[in-house]
């Protein structure tokens, strides 16, 4: 076994070079972060000109309110969702990618475009397209005799937010599915299939659980982008409406902070939510990291 | 930062083309599109009659971010002098009491001739202190009004120059349309809280809250959840699922214009500032205008409408010199030249009895009927207790709970009282957590 050890010279000289790093963190991170917990703490107008330490009565208040436990319910249901299905058919994408021999290129390129396309202007393409007043896809729908209306019905606007998200996220998926897909050695298949398996049992019993360890990779990555990266697509079509069917705990920080005002109890749902995400990152590098072979 | 590389750059060259340097003034409003170019023509003119100071227009987003931007920088000490807020964030605005100049005292410090009694009392009530002391300078004030398709009128057998009156009158007009295929809805409306709530409160002379409608104090509370409000949401949700009314969305109501425009409903509600468009948008129709309607068996109906739009806020904590740019500035643009000008172009009040008499004498109002139905809509009575406008803090959040509990009488999961009587809770709950964040 090699020592990837480095021995330097000067005491100085390691810290000096951590210290960018080190400088970064503090600024953008730890400082901010700081800030917003001793906000949480703290009641305040907005002017910042009178303040009372308030202990945790802004935490109290905020796990008493009733819309902000809708709301974690909301944004459980809103990650699951979009993870279910960015990860569902950026898998039938993949699988059916994979197989085309000349075509594949074409389809992938194709495929791994609504990447490039920014959250926001996703969010407005949608949100056109299922217009109650000028969407084409209203239209349609109220043809066949269903009539929509995201601005209305909670249910409706949880779909147009799921479909937005998603259709962003399934370009992401399926490149990490392709590339998983072709690290599958073809002798396996080709074995199960003299063996008399057909396409599905093999997909079943051999593609499937050698792809779980990029499926679990994706799964924690797909529920922190609907946690956290979703907040343009929201803003853009149903800004947390109607009766806050579609409110998810970042976008109630933004509503609550920015908009309202409010700057203790905005703090308060930060500091939350920076929890969550460190609950998550615990779970990405010790079960993930671990089962996950390059 | 941008903006101040901009300032700084604006300096630099107003330095170096006038011999003295004139002192500036910076000016953060909200005003986009034709009304943002027309706000920058005015400072233009202000700019060029006089060389001792210099107003800089920034224009920052919508009112909502306006009016954050402005706060983030006030605690950063990089405040603006003069910010335009909403009328919703007037109660902020007036309970940061360190944060405000006040314009009458901005007026008698810098000596500057100002005249309040010369202003609409309906506009400039509702910036008032309980002392009568003006607080903001009122610029683009608007109230609701009724716009109607006067060639969808005549096609349903009505008479085109006759304007729905009632409520009563509404759904009788309604029905006749929709039954002669004139169009496919009656009416629509922007704004469910500020038109179906809180004018149609003030319309029929009925407290919007308790202590004046907040004007005595916050601890305020809404009191909307009567039985003229619920009786009026009741018809809404019946007239939405019948088809005669047709909701436009929350907040201002984004899809209210188009469905107008497209003369799919042949009535809507929304505020006169809405003209400008109303009238570029309707090509293929007569516009016609009236008052909000109103329901004729509720006693002092109809009182006086309330305004809505912005006022300019003098920030605390920029040097004599400035202050004394910004009154001004202001006495500049509350000449009645100025206010007649930009209330004709953009459909906003007259601030100023003269610049309406202006506006009489230029015969404008002749030339443009319908120009002046909301500035009699807002005087039609001496304001009431009721109808001189709202303060309550955190109101901002308050509307969007309106609209929310307005969507679950929508879409039937509440009934009209349940909706208000959720609303009116939820809305008192945010009054106190401002009450206990200002006392």
């Amino acid at each position: 076994m090699q020592t990837k050890r480095t021995v330097f010279g000067s005491p100085v000289l390691p810290y000096l070079l951590v210290l960018p790093q080190v400088a970064i963190t503090v600024i953008f991170f730890l400082w901010p972060a700081g800030q917003a917990v001793q906000q949480s703490f703290m009641r305040e107008d907005p002017f910042g000109l009178k303040s009372t330490f308030v202990w945790f009565a802004n935490y109290q208040k905020l796990f008493a309110d009733p819309m902000y436990l809708h709301s974690l319910q909301v944004t459980a249901v809103f990650a699951i969702s979009v993870t279910v299905v960015s990860i569902g058919s950026a898998l039938v994408f993949a699988v059916a990618a994979d197989r085309m021999v000349k075509s594949a290129q074409a389809y992938t390129t194709m495929l791994v475009w609504p990447y490039a396309v920014a959250p926001a202007v996703a969010g407005v393409m949608w949100w056109f397209m299922f217009n109650p007043t000028i969407g084409i896809m209203s239209y349609i729908m109220r043809g066949l005799g269903y009539d929509w209306d995201h601005s209305l019905n909670p249910t409706d606007a949880m779909i147009l937010v799921v479909v937005a998200a998603s259709w962003k996220q399934i370009s992401y998926n399926f490149l990490f599915f392709l590339a998983g897909l072709q690290s599958i050695p073809s002798s396996l298949n080709e074995a199960a299939a003299i063996d008399n398996a057909g396409p599905m049992k093999r997909f079943f019993t051999i593609t499937l659980p050698l792809l779980s360890p990029t499926t679990f990779f994706l799964a924690v990555v797909n529920i922190v982008y609907a946690m956290f990266d979703t907040f343009a697509v929201i803003h853009s079509t149903t800004q947390g409406g109607p009766s806050q069917a579609t409110n998810t705990l970042v976008y109630k920080v933004f509503q609550d902070g920015f908009i309202g005002l409010k700057i203790g109890p905005s703090a308060a749902q930060s500091v939350v939510l920076m929890i969550i995400v460190i609950a998550l990152t615990v779970v990405q590098f010790r079960w993930v990291e671990r089962h996950v072979e390059y | 930062m941008f903006n101040r590389i901009l300032a700084a750059g604006l300096m630099l060259t107003a330095s170096v083309t006038s011999a003295f340097a004139a002192t500036e003034v910076t000016w953060w409003h909200a005003m986009g599109g034709e009304l943002g170019a027309k706000l920058e023509e005015i400072v233009a003119g202000y700019n060029a009659s006089q060389s001792a100071y210099h107003v800089t227009p920034v224009y920052k987003g919508s009112y909502a971010e306006t009016m954050t931007a402005a706060i983030a920088a006030f605690r950063a000490g990089e405040q603006p002098d003069i910010v335009q807020v909403y009328e919703v964030g007037t109660g902020t605005m007036m309970a940061a009491k360190g944060a405000i100049y006040p314009v009458y005292q901005l007026m008698a410090d810098t000596k500057t001739e100002f005249d309040p009694s010369a202003f609409l009392p309906a506009v400039v009530g509702y910036y008032t202190d309980t002392e009568g002391h003006m607080l903001s300078m009122p610029f683009n004030s608007s109230t609701p009004i009724l716009y109607y398709n006067k060639d969808v009128f005549e096609k349903a057998g009505l008479d085109p120059e006759m304007a729905p009156k009632t409520w009563e009158d509404v759904e009788a007009f309604s029905d006749k349309i929709m039954e002669s295929g004139a169009a496919k809805c009656g009416f629509t409306t922007g704004w469910i809280s500020w038109i179906q709530l809180e004018n149609f409160s003030a319309w029929h002379n009925l407290p919007i809250g308790t202590l004046e409608n907040g004007f005595g104090g916050l601890g305020a509370e809404l009191t909307v959840n009567g039985p003229v409000q619920a009786r009026h949401w009741d018809n809404l949700k019946k007239w939405q699922d019948a088809g005669v009314f047709s909701y436009g969305g929350p907040a201002g109501g984004a899809d209210a214009p188009p469905k107008f425009y497209a003369q799919e409903c042949a009535m809507y509600m929304n505020s006169s500032a809405s003209r400008a468009g109303v009238i570029a948008n309707a090509k293929d129709f007569e516009v016609g205008y009236g008052m909000l309607p109103y329901y004729a068996d509720v006693d002092g109906a109809p009182q006086n409408s309330i305004i809505g739009g912005a006022t300019l806020w003098v920030l605390q904590g920029k040097p004599a010199e400035e202050y004394k740019g910004v009154a001004d500035f202001f006495h500049y643009l509350s000449s009645a030249e100025v206010q007649a000008d930009w209330h004709q172009f953009s459909g906003y009040l007259p601030i100023t009895k003269a610049a309406y008499e202006l506006g009489q004498s230029q015969g404008y109002y002749a030339a443009n009927p319908g120009s002046d139905v909301a500035i009699k809509q807002i005087t039609l009575n001496a304001p009431t207790p009721n109808s001189k406008g709202l303060r309550f803090g955190n109101y901002v959040q308050v509307r969007d709970v309106i609209d929310e509990e307005f969507q679950n009488l929508l879409n039937g999961s509440k009934t009209s009282q349940e909706a208000l009587d959720t609303l009116v809770v939820r809305g008192n709950d945010l009054i106190r957590d401002f009450q206990a964040a200002n006392q």
